[in-house]
């Protein structure tokens, strides 16, 4: 299948390999059978375009990416050094034109993935024959596009896109409902004699008092408009993962369907990559640079091994590189875990000059970077492992958008506002809360998202396109319910027009039913 | 090359060829690429298709950054946006890339489907070139190499063991000295005049002007890009037409009455002075409101017909709308038009249709 790439590797290369592999197990790193191919620049443009996966579904996003990414290399702006697919084997590529040095360091860089793949806890779910599943979707899509029409299935897949981003990735963790209550029919039952109200027991002459007829009326009625409430309830929690809910229950075909599900497999499956890009980055750097400097490296490439690894490391004044940020955290915690710079005794101590000589000579820092790999995400790391002297120390700030000038402004160098940007941009990607409110909105099959507002609000001229993308999955009119300026809004899209209608109702949508006209 | 990627490719430059044809419109309407036209670098923005995706608006945003500066200090308008700090996706942002006027002149191409413009074979003039290609033994003194000479002298020297370091004269003696010898090169050279007319009577306000700049700067470029030694002529004209330099053409407001066949006929005088049709692909390109006074019609027509357009690689004639001008000579000239395919008539309502314009008169690649 992937004949067409070289996977055979050439002598010096295949040396290379053992070589850096048998230092990267010496050092403890556990990770899957690597296959190395090598590839030329327009090759490797094309599998960076198709995420990683030669054998993806046919689309035009994939042919615009590799335009970007083969002029941007052809103009010389940038240039993919390594690539690395999660997958058992994992692959990963490598550049036919790099230089010996640079084969070293990618390969050094793409155990450190391996074996962060491997371990750590958010990866658990994903699914190691990726590529062969890729190909699989490959298949049915391309299959779909002979049967229903190239220009079908494209416009299909455009409006799933658009939406591919609102899954639950939390959700392969937890177990949000009951599955599978599609083919109970007891419940129903049960549930009809629930809304008899409860009677006392009482002697015939008393029932009268002890279960007056008045009280046990109003409290039936009270059970069957709870009832009915419930009933309309759809879903029953509001659900963040929209694309399940449509999927369930949206008027599909069955293609339509499987492309949907296609979509989310392949989110799913990205998803951790998101979530843990910072920590990712900064382990696989950890190790090239851990293996070149203390194995690999010859004398006679060290400059041009430290002027790559410099290049990667960069920093820019608006963007945290995430390599940067994440080799940095880990050696920090290396250093704090070998000095026992942590625990009450530490954080207590106010005597700066103390604290900065602390070293009680634990050497615990290799062994705690281990564990940190295998449990924690990018926010949760940042969270635990982000402190004041770290923020000092590399000079992090936060910046704001200021409206009037149309520009960007230093804010502040406080530790806890760092600390709350940070977390704010991982949390959820750094993309908005979108759940799904009411799958019945006003008793008419509309549904109903809510933008849960988290301080910024949502960039409308996207929203209200997303919102004809997800009116043309649904069938029946959508809205969403934001904040704009401080204000409920409910964008509105019902198949040939947009309407925005500011103001209240949005929150108690559900109990509005009968007899509100809008 | 995989076929694959080359599949998607192509449907995403197809999709784009519907969609960039707006927004490379909109780009050339907003005037940005003549502003560099003195230098001879441009940027433009990869085109890019973006799926809509809820996403938060730029108010309220920020993000962490690293670096000296003190708060309060400006970071610039966000290159691109810089999008959630640490995220997974690079951002929206335009890769700007810096070309120069030959490959966006073939960008351009690319993006209207413009065929190559095929140099008229019978027009193509030879010019002889004497270019300095050797050396040779003998030649006036005046091309004598002295480099090589003293080079061989030097080895003659050493050779003969006549040569003494420590006292290092050189003397070359005859069989010593070197020559550049030439070469007379041919070169095919195909050359030629753009003459662009405009009417600058009082009905042309400067928005129309800006339009007729913005066409005249790319039809220059692309035809720039198949010639060597291209030549422009610029006539304006109200009842009179003059010749006058690049500046004046773009700025000059007249008043007045509209005599189209003045200009005609002073561009008909020009070319037929200057520029001969055995020598030159001529190019015409004529803007005007399309009011002309009525008598003056039929005259114009039959200067188009007999003189201009029998010698003329390309006569081009584009109407932007005015509010005041009735416009009524477009549909004379249409007609003609009819019977000559090198007569190319586009109407310009506004700064949208300039690029359908361009592709309309450059289209016939003659």
């Amino acid at each position: 299948m992937y004949s067409r790439y070289d996977t055979r590797l050439p002598p010096h290369l295949r040396a290379l390999k053992q070589e850096i592999e048998g230092y990267a197990r010496d050092y403890g790193l556990d990770f899957y059978e690597t296959i190395f191919e090598v590839v030329d620049a327009e090759d490797i443009s094309e599998i960076a375009a198709y995420g990683g996966f030669p054998t993806r579904y046919p689309h035009w996003s994939f042919g615009m990416a590799y335009e970007q990414l083969k002029k941007s290399y052809d103009y010389g702006l940038s240039k993919i050094y390594e690539m690395v697919i999660n997958n058992d084997p994992c692959y990963a590529y490598l550049m036919r034109s790099n230089h010996v040095v640079d084969q070293k360091l990618v390969m050094a860089h793409v155990y450190g993935h391996n074996d962060f793949f491997k371990n750590n806890a958010f990866f658990a779910h994903t699914s190691r024959k990726m590529m062969d599943e890729m190909a699989n979707h490959g298949a049915r899509i391309r299959s779909y596009v002979e049967r229903f029409g190239e220009d079908e299935v494209e416009a299909f897949l455009d409006r799933c896109m658009s939406i591919d981003d609102l899954i639950d990735v939390h959700s392969v963790a937890i177990r949000r409902r009951a599955v599978g209550n599609r083919y109970e029919f007891t419940t129903e039952m049960e549930q009809v004699d629930e809304t008899q109200a409860t009677r006392f027991r009482s002697k015939d002459y008393m029932d009268e008092y002890i279960n007056p007829r008045e009280i046990l009326r109003a409290e039936e009625d009270e059970l069957r408009k709870q009832r009915e409430q419930a009933a309309r309830a759809f879903p029953e929690q509001p659900e963040k993962d929209v694309l399940l809910f449509l999927i369930e229950h949206a008027p599909l075909k069955n293609w339509q369907r499987d492309i949907l599900s296609i979509i989310r497999d392949e989110a799913y499956y990205f998803a951790p990559q998101g979530m843990t890009k910072i920590m990712n980055e900064g382990w696989a750097s950890y190790w090239h640079s851990t293996i070149m400097t203390q194995k690999a490296l010859s004398a006679a490439e060290l400059i041009d091994y430290a002027d790559h690894h410099s290049g990667t490391m960069a920093m820019s004044r608006t963007r945290l590189n995430p390599y940067k940020l994440g080799i940095e955290l880990f050696r920090d915690i290396e250093m704090r875990w070998n000095t026992g710079r942590f625990g009450k005794e530490y954080e207590e101590c106010e005597d700066v000059e103390k604290r900065r000589s602390w070293d009680k000579k634990l050497g615990l820092g290799r062994q705690k970077i281990f564990e940190v790999r295998r449990i924690h995400n990018d926010i949760t790391f940042i969270d635990t492992f982000l402190t004041p002297e770290f923020c000092v120390q590399h000079n992090l700030f936060t910046y704001a958008w200021q409206e009037q000038s149309g520009n960007y402004f230093i804010e502040s160098r406080d530790f806890a506002k760092i600390k709350e940007r940070l977390l704010f941009s991982l949390t959820n990607f750094g993309k908005p809360w979108i759940y799904v409110v009411d799958g019945n909105f006003r008793n008419r099959g509309e549904l109903l998202l809510k933008h849960k507002h988290e301080g910024q609000d949502l960039k409308l001229d996207y929203a209200n396109e997303t919102l004809r993308n997800i009116q043309a999955i649904w069938g029946r009119p959508v809205h969403l319910s934001t904040l704009v300026d401080g204000k409920i809004t409910t964008l509105s899209f019902d198949g040939t027009d947009h309407t925005s209608r500011t103001g209240g109702e949005a929150d108690d949508t559900r109990r509005s039913t009968s007899g509100k006209s809008r | 090359m995989g076929q694959k990627i080359e599949r998607d490719h192509q449907r995403f430059r197809k999709i784009v060829r519907g969609k960039v044809k707006s927004n490379l419109s909109k780009y050339i309407s907003r005037g940005e690429l003549i502003g560099k036209k003195g230098k001879d670098l441009i940027s433009i923005p990869l085109p890019q298709i973006d799926i809509p995706q809820f996403r938060f608006g730029q108010k309220g945003s920020g993000g962490v950054g690293a670096g000296p500066g003190q708060p309060g200090q400006p970071l610039g308008p966000g290159q691109g946006e810089p999008g959630p700090s640490a995220g997974d996706q690079p951002g929206g942002h335009i890769l700007e890339v810096d070309l120069t006027l030959e490959e966006m002149a073939d960008i351009l191409g690319e993006e209207l489907a413009l065929p190559r413009i095929e140099p008229r074979g019978k027009k193509n003039i030879v010019t002889t070139k004497d270019k300095y290609t050797g050396i040779r033994q003998t030649g006036p003194e005046s091309l004598r190499h002295f480099k090589r000479t003293f080079k061989r002298a030097l080895k003659r020297e050493i050779s003969s063991g006549t040569y003494n370091p420590s006292n290092p004269i050189i003397v070359p003696i005859r069989a010593d000295k070197q020559y550049r010898s030439w070469k007379e090169v041919r070169l095919p050279e195909s050359v030629a005049v753009i003459v662009y007319m405009m009417d600058v009577s009082g009905s042309m306000t400067d928005e129309q002007k800006e339009i007729v700049r913005i066409e005249a700067f790319w039809i220059d470029t692309w035809i720039k890009a198949h010639y060597q030694g291209v030549e422009t002529v610029y006539i304006i004209h109200d009842a009179q037409a003059q010749e006058v330099d690049e500046h004046t053409f773009y700025h000059t407001r007249e008043s007045g009455g509209t005599k189209i066949s003045s200009a005609y006929h002073l561009a008909h005088q020009i070319l037929e002075a200057r520029y001969p049709a055995a020598d030159w692909n001529r190019y015409l390109f004529h803007f005007s409101d399309g009011d002309n006074w009525g008598d003056d019609i039929p005259q114009c027509i039959d200067l188009l017909r007999q003189q201009i357009l029998p010698e003329a690689n390309l006569f081009g004639y584009g109407q932007v709308e005015s509010p005041y001008g009735s416009g009524e000579f477009f549909d004379y000239i249409s007609e003609l038009s009819e019977q000559h395919s090198h007569l190319i008539c586009t109407r310009i309502p506004d700064r949208e249709a300039i690029l359908q314009s361009i592709k309309e008169f450059l289209k016939t690649g003659r």
